[in-house]
């Protein structure tokens, strides 16, 4: 028997080849081959090596930006993930309940980024929006396109509405797969409810929650278009978090050998801290 | 002390599941429930610990009626087909946490799981967790637990059925001699006669949330009380065919007549359900035996038994015996009718005659 060697094999391999180069590679070695030189236009290029990446590292617009990312993914996590899990724990398991909970859940994970940025900066206008006016009708002095403090917390309302359905969704397949036989055997042994979450639930759902931390650390510290739409990244700086400050700086001011070495420390940083968030959690998985 | 179900019924959304039932069970016992899937075994056993309550009547416990009782303040203890385990807790822990919820001191806690731990070696596993255990000692484990409670109701809800062959019939072997001494009630619902003949005790046999009889379980296996106890208490299942008596004789669709014996003349001539174990039907030669010929449809040979589908006059008969017996498929066999163990049922499925 000899082996046949047939090389049409590769044609079949041929589509994803083109797709996965032409939305993946090809558009990061572009990004790669800006970040290393210097253009000023009419494909006139110049050779920069690790210029960008030292000015990037360096400059203390990238370190504001980087610090206000890594607050709003700590402030995102520390909320929506309990409140997540709060939420799945309160919804019925049986019923009509279920269904109603379950689409009210995911409407505003159905709605685009855009309409999110958009609806809220509605909403939020002090002049004519309800939040916005109802706050300051009760007193509050709130105006989210002025104040720093007002616009982060109208970022992160936003957030929370937007996503912490995925955490609840997420928390709540995994407590619907705990067998009843689990509760039926903590009842027979008089467990408290506290008892039950701590001992059953919780364990049971570590997986899915370190999904959930994995999932919304990522797209916290992503986060573009509906803060785009919201704020801009105001007032001032408040709200440039990374994503913006890199839109900035390469649509705003075409710097683009700059955007491009910071586009990929952003990149290294994401997969870094989502490589050590996931290390942590499986290392306590298996002790 | 005994539980006592009085005109116990339960049915859900307006479909009964547990019809009308009345049922003592002695203290010390060992009782099986025993049933196929959905014939209500695990409805019945949450009724008697009080994860249910019933619909109509009353369960009784001690002379006390505690129908709408908490389970939590019942004593009772229960396991179930899933290895149901704290997954982050020790195998120590684990065992010790019905003893912690109920707040005994550290020093009788720890005699009693070491006991417990003892009894069902478990001894070198008290410092893992489940999940590094085998599905045996995972089992062990919520046994342990059900166990050291000193429960005086402790129900086991198939408990062997997700253990793999040599684990199942290990722990099989040792669950009678766990309860033998403890004056505890003891329910243990399956769905293999062989568990319940293994076990001895009392058996219950349940139909579509009926139980069609109680009582000593070689009682049962040997003169069961209608067609359906009978059913239910063979596996393979049970050969059952249309006859019609007379005299000594019943006579089978396609000619087929066999002798019962005296013990039928006395009954009136006329038609009977006729029924007969597997292993009753053998395709060793027994002198004296009468014979039916059949073509083999199908031969599982499971190392100590044969059985063998055949199909004869347009209904599948089924052999079981011990040995191996080969046979192709197709070809035809000759097998031997002891009917000597035979039973006759009347028309309403009611045991008139026979025994095995």
């Amino acid at each position: 028997m000899y082996k046949q060697v047939n090389q049409k094999a590769w044609l079949l391999v041929l589509p994803v080849v083109v797709l996965v180069a032409f939305n993946a590679i090809i558009p990061l070695m572009t990004v790669v081959n800006y970040s290393v030189q210097e253009t000023f236009g009419d494909n006139v290029f110049f050779w920069a090596g690790v210029d960008w990446f030292q000015q990037i590292l360096n400059s203390p617009r990238f370190h504001d930006a980087l610090l206000r990312q890594l607050l709003f993914s700590a402030i995102i996590l520390a909320i929506e993930v309990p409140l997540g899990l709060i939420i799945a724990l309160a919804m019925p398991r049986k019923g009509i309940g279920v269904s109603i909970c379950l689409i009210l859940m995911a409407l505003p994970l159905l709605i685009p980024w855009n309409v999110v940025g958009a609806m809220w900066n509605i909403f939020a206008l002090p002049e004519i929006g309800l939040l916005g006016k109802g706050l300051n009708n009760l007193g509050f002095d709130y105006n989210y396109t002025r104040q720093p403090v007002t616009a982060w917390f109208t970022t992160v309302l936003m957030d929370v509405w937007h996503w912490t359905s995925l955490v609840v969704l997420l928390c709540y397949a995994g407590l619907v797969s705990i067998p009843d036989d689990y509760y039926r055997a903590a009842k027979i042994d008089g467990a408290s409810a506290w008892a039950v979450f701590r001992y059953i639930q919780l364990p049971k759902l570590k997986r899915v929650l370190t999904i959930a931390v994995l999932l919304r650390f990522m797209d916290s510290f992503m986060i573009y278009t509906e803060v785009k739409v919201l704020t801009g990244g105001g007032p001032g700086n408040a709200t440039t978090f990374l994503s913006i400050d890199l839109d900035k700086m390469a649509l705003g001011q075409f710097d683009l050998g700059p955007a491009a070495a910071m586009s990929l420390i952003y990149f290294l940083i994401i997969l870094l801290l989502s490589w050590l968030f996931y290390t942590l959690m499986m290392r306590n998985e298996a002790q | 002390m005994t539980l006592e179900l009085r005109h116990v019924t339960k049915s859900v959304a307006g479909e009964t599941h547990i019809f009308e039932t009345d049922l003592v069970l002695e203290e010390g016992s060992f009782n099986v429930l025993l049933g196929t899937t959905l014939s209500g075994k695990t409805t019945l056993l949450q009724l008697m610990a009080g994860l249910d309550r019933p619909s109509r009547g009353e369960i009784w416990f001690r002379g006390q009626n505690v129908t709408g009782m908490a389970v939590q303040k019942r004593n009772v203890s229960m396991v179930y087909q899933q290895f149901i385990n704290y997954p982050h807790l020790t195998v120590y822990e684990n065992i010790a946490s019905p003893l912690k919820v109920a707040g005994m001191d550290r020093a009788e806690i720890e005699r009693r799981v070491g006991a417990v731990a003892e009894l069902l070696r478990l001894k070198p596993m008290l410092g893992r967790k489940p999940a590094e255990l085998s599905g045996g000692q995972q089992q062990r484990t919520a046994i342990a637990r059900a166990l050291v409670k000193d429960s005086d109701l402790v129900l086991l809800d198939e408990p062997l059925a997700n253990l793999d062959y040599k684990l199942r019939e290990e722990l099989r072997d040792e669950l009678p001699r766990l309860f033998a001494g403890r004056s505890c009630i003891v329910v243990y619902a399956t769905t293999e006669p062989t568990e319940a003949l293994l076990f001895g005790g009392n058996t219950a046999t349940l139909h579509e949330g009926r139980i069609t009889q109680f009582g000593p379980t070689g009682t049962i296996y040997r003169q069961p009380k209608d067609l359906i106890s009978a059913q239910v208490f063979s596996d393979p299942p049970l050969n059952v065919a249309q006859v019609t008596k007379q005299g000594s004789r019943i006579h089978l669709a396609g000619g087929i007549g066999f002798d019962l014996g005296t013990a039928a003349v006395t009954l009136p001539d006329g038609p009977y359900t006729w029924a007969i174990r597997a292993h009753h039907i053998t395709p060793e030669s027994h002198p004296g035996q009468p014979t039916l010929d059949g073509r083999v449809l199908l031969a599982e040979l499971t190392g100590s038994d044969s059985v063998i589908h055949f199909h004869l006059d347009g209904g599948t008969w089924i052999s079981q015996s011990h040995g191996v017996h080969p046979f192709d498929v197709g070809a035809e066999a000759r097998l031997y009718v002891d009917v000597a163990r035979s039973f006759l049922f009347g028309a309403d499925g009611r045991l008139m005659g026979g025994s095995e």
